[in-house]
């Protein structure tokens, strides 16, 4: 489903993020990175969504070279793929609701899914009650939770978490992992990046442990180990 | 297609009003850039209103021989007015002089009684040509100094007696310079004043988005395309300028009206609230015109930045 073949990425002539890094992710799967601050995490996760491109290698999503994507393409797959991030990258002007309704209607469903859906979603992460409540009335956990929702909401193939985690407290942790579990039951691919070991060795899944951009150990059901 | 322009324009004005400090930020400097634009234009009229008295108290006359036959004189006006810079010509007859003469002289009886010793008419026929501007007298005095008429041809005296054009030539010449100068200076200030107040709400607008620019990252990241990120921020680009366009034209008029009886004093017979009220179309397509359009292309162009790949 994706394929990293050979990828480097350099930021501005510096050191290099990802260097030379190989690595294939089958549907379905749940996949931990897991690796220092700096040791490329985000950066693998920006390739995949085209925030960043690869400075030498390829990025492959099924069968495509992500190289030849247009900007059209490239919005599509975003559809096809959720994000969640650590600080939440929620919309500050629009309220919970229009979030979640926003990356709906970006996908051009129709008005009526977006008024069933969207207060199903919401009551799957148990935010029904904060519906119109605007993100700055949100705890973090709340949020991290709001922005799982309008991960999940498309239905995309893939959710990619990057330290999702990483603004919350124990309990608000735990949920968010349980939560990142039963969408991957349901069949969703989902790569998550943490340096947080209680998270990875709850989940019990693939172990990916990155080191100074590179690749340095690969488990199928591994625990955290740096 | 429908439903997106539907919720763009939704979000647009959702965007404009939950941004309202934002919001009010680009109307006070969009407000400033239309006001100035106003300005220019009723002072552009007023200035213009100012040169066109001052160039229609400015022609050249043409005085013929009393022995001038008004066929001829007539033949003469008909070629002036073929001129392509001539605006008008006024024939005044022999008798019509006379009627003037008596007239200005009413209460002058040395002159009168003085008129009444001749036996003739002493006054010959007038024509009084205005051009079009005052640079192309020059031009319609040459045709008349080689006329056949001034010229005189075989045995025909010339009954063209004198032009005054020379006489007047100097006062003409500083005159035809101040206009120039005066458009000039105008044109350059005002295309000085409008691409600085542009530029400066231009950038007001790119500081506005520049404040959304995460948001722009996140829309993307949800998989909004291009058009679906761009067209809120236009709609509210297109807003801030209606509403400054609004604004402006609400400040006008009492300013206007305020301001009315001094530009009357001052420029002569251009009055600022007349110039309001029989403007106010052009006023309101420019100034409204102006403001949405600076507003929607200023935003399209900041928001183009951010959604490069």
């Amino acid at each position: 489903m994706i394929h990293y073949d050979k990828v480097t990425k350099l930021y501005n002539g510096g050191s290099p993020a990802v260097m030379d890094v190989t690595l294939s992710v089958e549907p379905g799967e749940f996949v931990s990175i897991v690796g220092h601050s700096g040791a490329g995490k985000t950066t693998l996760l920006k390739l995949l969504f085209a925030e960043v491109d690869p400075t030498e290698g390829d990025v492959y999503f099924g069968e495509r070279n992500m190289r030849d994507f247009t900007d059209r393409d490239l919005v599509n797959l975003r559809r096809n793929i959720g994000t969640v991030f650590q600080d939440f990258r929620l919309l500050p002007t629009k309220n919970v609701y229009e979030n979640i309704a926003f990356a709906m209607e970006a996908a051009g469903r129709l008005d009526e899914d977006i008024e069933a859906d969207v207060p199903h979603v919401l009551d799957l992460v148990d935010l029904g009650e904060k519906m119109w409540s605007f993100p700055k009335e949100l705890s973090g956990g709340e949020q991290q939770r709001v922005a799982i929702a309008r991960a999940i909401v498309n239905q995309p193939d893939i959710l990619i978490a990057d330290e999702p985690t990483g603004n919350l407290d124990p309990i608000n942790t735990y949920e968010v992992v349980q939560i990142l579990k039963k969408i991957n039951d349901l069949g969703t691919t989902v790569l998550l990046t943490t340096h947080n070991k209680g998270v990875v060795d709850s989940v019990g899944r693939r172990v990916v442990t990155m080191d100074q951009g590179k690749i340095i150990r690969d488990d199928e059901s591994g625990k955290y180990s740096l | 297609m429908w439903i997106d322009l539907k919720r763009i324009s939704r979000y647009g004005f959702v965007g404009f009003f939950r941004n309202g400090f934002v919001s009010l930020a680009a109307i006070l400097i969009m407000t400033v850039t239309l006001f100035v634009i106003a300005a220019l234009m009723i002072a552009g009229a007023a200035l213009n209103s100012t040169l066109k008295q001052l160039t229609e108290k400015v022609d050249v006359n043409v005085y013929f021989t009393t022995e001038a036959p008004e066929e001829s004189i007539l033949s003469l006006k008909n070629s002036i007015e073929a001129l392509p810079e001539v605006s008008s010509v006024a024939y005044t007859s022999r008798e019509e002089a006379l009627a003037n003469f008596k007239d200005r002289h009413k209460n002058d009886q040395l002159t009168l009684q003085a008129l009444e010793e001749l036996s003739d008419n002493p006054l010959g026929a007038s024509l009084a040509i205005r051009a079009k501007e005052t640079s192309q007298y020059e031009s319609i005095s040459i045709f008349l100094e080689n006329a056949p008429e001034t010229t005189g041809v075989g045995d025909n005296e010339p009954i063209v007696e004198k032009v005054n054009f020379f006489q007047n030539k100097t006062v003409i010449d500083r005159l035809t310079d101040i206009i120039e100068t005066s458009k000039r200076l105008g044109y350059g200030i005002a295309i000085f004043l409008i691409i600085a107040s542009i530029l400066i709400a231009f950038n007001t607008i790119r500081l506005a988005i520049y404040t959304s620019r995460d948001e722009i990252e996140v829309m993307k990241l949800v998989g909004a395309g291009h058009w679906y990120v761009r067209g809120p921020f236009v709609i509210a680009g297109i807003l801030y300028g209606f509403v400054s366009g609004v604004v402006v034209l609400l400040v006008l008029y009492p300013m206007a009206l305020w301001i009315g009886p001094a530009s009357e004093r001052f420029f002569g017979t251009f009055n600022t609230f007349d110039y309001y009220i029989s403007a106010f179309p052009l006023l309101f397509f420019v100034i409204l015109g102006v403001g949405v359009i600076l507003g929607a292309l200023s935003s399209y162009l900041a928001v183009h930045r951010y959604l490069k790949h």
